[in-house]
């Protein structure tokens, strides 16, 4: 049922991009992830849902190691991106990070020109050779956060003067400017107003295309309509993995069921 | 949802809500009275802040403006080739055998010929009575003027000298005919005699520009001190303090803030950071003393080392203001340079550090100001001699070269007996003041213009 869901929507998704194996996560003495196993397809669009504080984002943070970034966090387990275990020693943080891409969840373009801030992943990653070459990467990807329409006429105006929902494609644009191949979207519409969420969550559909896309979301409305696969988190603990469809209509476990009626959370 | 809340059973709260709410019920009116005196507390407190900050601004002005006024003597002098030239021949080396001391007769010759030119009744006959009127540094003004120019010698010129420190307090009304009563100086018939002088024009008072640019003087010639080359002391000194402390003082707050493991370690570094914050100024002076001169053998009084023993006082000020401007960067700002691939460093460099700037910036003038008004090191690396040489030759005489500083100098000043000093501390301490002010003005400005949004 799950690959004829799939088929429908014109994808091919049998490749594993990532597969986490007994990952646990620790900030200080919390266990906030417990031995969470999960395979999240290429090509396809993932939904992590649960209630607050589950450790969805958690999760979320740690497929392209931002949880580095925060002294007290400890992650023990594997996380294969394409076969190879991103907590190797030998795999740098950077290097992964250019191929993992993330939105966060306020939209947060830098205090800079609206050109800068998509030209800046390119520039630092040497995509470009020049001016012209650049030029072309800025268009291609604000096309692709479908925001190019509203800002081609203003590409040298500051980021931070674009609406909320603006803004947030505007950070979708950045990601995608360095040609991830894993996109992470921790909870990217929570800020934004429902016009704003839909149009967001069309992109989010179109990405798939060429991304495996992995969202943190609070809305399971969402989730239903942006994600072929769903992950249902309880704290900490993964509690069911499976195609959207199913989860939300016949779900296996007691907990989820509770959650997406609305017992729980 | 209790039963206690929906059975209704509080009349009391009940009664008081549907009260008219045209009439204040106590409560409120004891709020609003309370509300009301703290107003009155906070007005209070700054009109109190406001007329100490007003008597201050007075006292200094009216202080120290005379500072920048200076009384001058037109003297017509007869350059005696007789005595300032002996073997008469115009010999540069020659003539610069005569010092000081034979000058100093002609000048007060000068001056004796026209009170009795100009017919005024004085009882004096010496040409040394004229001593008592004429600053000692004149005759070093002339002789410099005759070196100068060679050709002048055998002729009456007129020069425009300082008057002695007593004819300017006279003048300024500091100095009375009867205070001077008991001074050995001058006599109360010599400030009569300046009286007159005044009144046919060769004494007047005029605006002071020596008091700006000058070196200091000694004690008894109050007149001719000056600020500047403790002006050019404290700017040195504060060249020191900008390359010393900006780059170590923001590299160390970057490291503390954005790349150290946060352990004991840190935390204790970060406790004595604050802690040093708070050290005595004076702490710093021994340590300089005992480091850079002692230790090091760097040349006493040198705006060098006056530099570094203020950059060790302004590096916590520093480090403490540019940690907290990078903590308010907001970490989205982080997150989102890191999410795209960006090393720490890059993001800290292209992002953080941009936008935490106009902070850096305004700690660190704040911080040099401080460093500029600050004295009590300074005594103790020497750095309050007596400087009355001229202005230092170069740039390395200038770090190296004994020299004081603005604050050194005004406390110099201060110390000093003569009450013609006390003016002029007055007056260094408006040029202090004015130094500072602007530099806040540049902190100010450069806030607001390169403050962004996020």
């Amino acid at each position: 049922m799950n690959d004829m869901t799939l088929l429908e929507r014109g994808v091919q998704t049998d490749d594993i991009k990532i597969s986490a194996r007994n990952v646990e996560v620790f900030y200080g003495d919390t266990h906030a992830i417990k031995n969470v196993n999960v395979e999240i397809q290429d090509k396809t669009v993932t939904a992590f849902i649960g209630p607050s504080g589950c450790g969805k984002s958690t999760f979320l943070r740690c497929i392209n190691r931002m949880n580095d970034t925060i002294d007290i966090c400890r992650v023990k387990g594997d996380i294969l991106l394409d076969g190879e275990d991103i907590y190797d020693p030998k795999v740098d943080p950077v290097q992964l990070r250019a191929k993992v891409g993330m939105v966060f969840q306020k939209p947060n373009p830098f205090p800079k020109s609206i050109y800068d801030n998509v030209a800046y992943g390119p520039k630092i990653h040497g995509l470009a050779r020049n001016k012209a070459e650049l030029d072309e990467i800025v268009e291609r990807a604000l096309r692709r956060g479908a925001i190019w329409d509203e800002v081609k006429d203003r590409l040298h105006s500051p980021g931070t003067g674009l609406s909320g929902g603006q803004q947030q494609r505007l950070c979708i644009a950045r990601a995608v400017a360095t040609e991830p191949e894993v996109l992470l979207m921790d909870e990217p519409c929570s800020a934004l107003d429902p016009i704003a969420t839909a149009q967001v969550e069309e992109l989010i559909d179109e990405l798939r295309q060429d991304y495996s896309v992995v969202i943190v979301t609070h809305s399971m409305q969402q989730a239903a309509r942006v994600s072929q696969k769903t992950a249902f988190f309880h704290l900490g603990t993964l509690v069911e993995y499976g195609a959207t469809d199913r989860i939300f209509t016949s779900p296996e476990d007691p907990r989820t069921e509770s959650y997406i009626t609305g017992r729980i959370g | 949802m209790s039963d206690a809340t929906s059975g209704g059973a509080v009349p009391a709260a009940g009664s008081r809500r549907h009260g008219s709410i045209l009439q204040l019920d106590a409560r409120t009116k004891k709020r609003n009275a309370k509300e009301a005196r703290f107003r009155a507390y906070g007005l209070g407190a700054i009109i109190i802040g406001l007329v100490f900050l007003v008597t201050l601004l007075t006292a200094i002005v009216s202080n120290g403006v005379g500072a920048f006024q200076q009384t001058f003597i037109e003297v017509p002098v007869y350059l005696d080739p007789q005595k300032l030239d002996k073997t008469g021949n115009r010999d540069a080396a020659e003539m610069a055998k005569v010092s000081t001391f034979g000058y100093t007769p002609l000048i007060q010759q000068g001056l004796l010929d026209l009170v009795d030119r100009e017919g005024i009744d004085a009882p004096f006959e010496k040409a040394g009575d004229m001593k008592a009127l004429i600053s000692a540094s004149a005759a070093a003004k002339v002789r410099d003027y005759v070196l100068a120019n060679p050709d002048a010698l055998g002729e009456t010129r007129g020069f425009e000298l300082l008057a002695s420190s007593r004819v300017d307090g006279y003048l300024k009304g500091r100095v009375t005919q009867e205070s001077v009563e008991r001074d050995r100086n001058i006599s109360a018939e010599h400030l009569q005699l300046a009286d007159a002088l005044r009144e046919i024009g060769a004494i007047r008072k005029g605006f002071n520009s020596e008091f700006i640019f000058g070196a200091d003087a000694s004690e008894s010639r109050a007149e001719q001190a000056g600020i500047g080359v403790a002006i050019l002391g404290s700017f040195f000194m504060m060249l020191v303090v900008l390359a010393f402390s900006l780059p170590i003082g923001v590299a160390a707050s970057i490291y503390l803030e954005e790349f150290a493991p946060k352990n004991r370690l840190t935390d204790l570094i970060e406790v004595n950071i604050s802690n040093l914050a708070a050290v005595p100024s004076i702490v710093f002076g021994i340590l300089g003393l005992a480091v850079f001169i002692e230790f090091a053998h760097l040349p006493q009084s040198a705006p060098l080392v006056g530099g570094l023993v203020l950059t060790l006082m302004t590096l916590p000020t520093i480090i403490i203001s540019t940690r907290a401007s990078l903590k308010a960067v907001p970490p989205s700002i982080r997150d989102a340079a890191l999410g795209i691939g960006a090393s720490k460093m890059q993001s800290v460099f292209h992002h953080v550090l941009p936008l935490a700037a106009p902070g850096i910036l305004t700690g660190t003038i704040i911080g040099l100001a401080q460093a500029l008004g600050e004295t009590a090191p300074l005594l103790l690396i020497g750095m309050v001699g007596y400087i009355a040489t001229n202005y230092p030759d170069g740039i390395s005489s200038g770090f190296l070269d004994p020299n004081s500083a603005m604050p050194a100098q005004i406390y110099e000043w201060a110390k000093r007996a003569d009450p013609a000093y006390y003016e002029r501390a007055w007056g260094g301490i408006i040029i202090l003041l004015v130094f500072l002010l602007t530099m806040n003005i540049i902190a100010i400005i450069l806030r607001r213009r390169f403050e962004r949004r996020w």
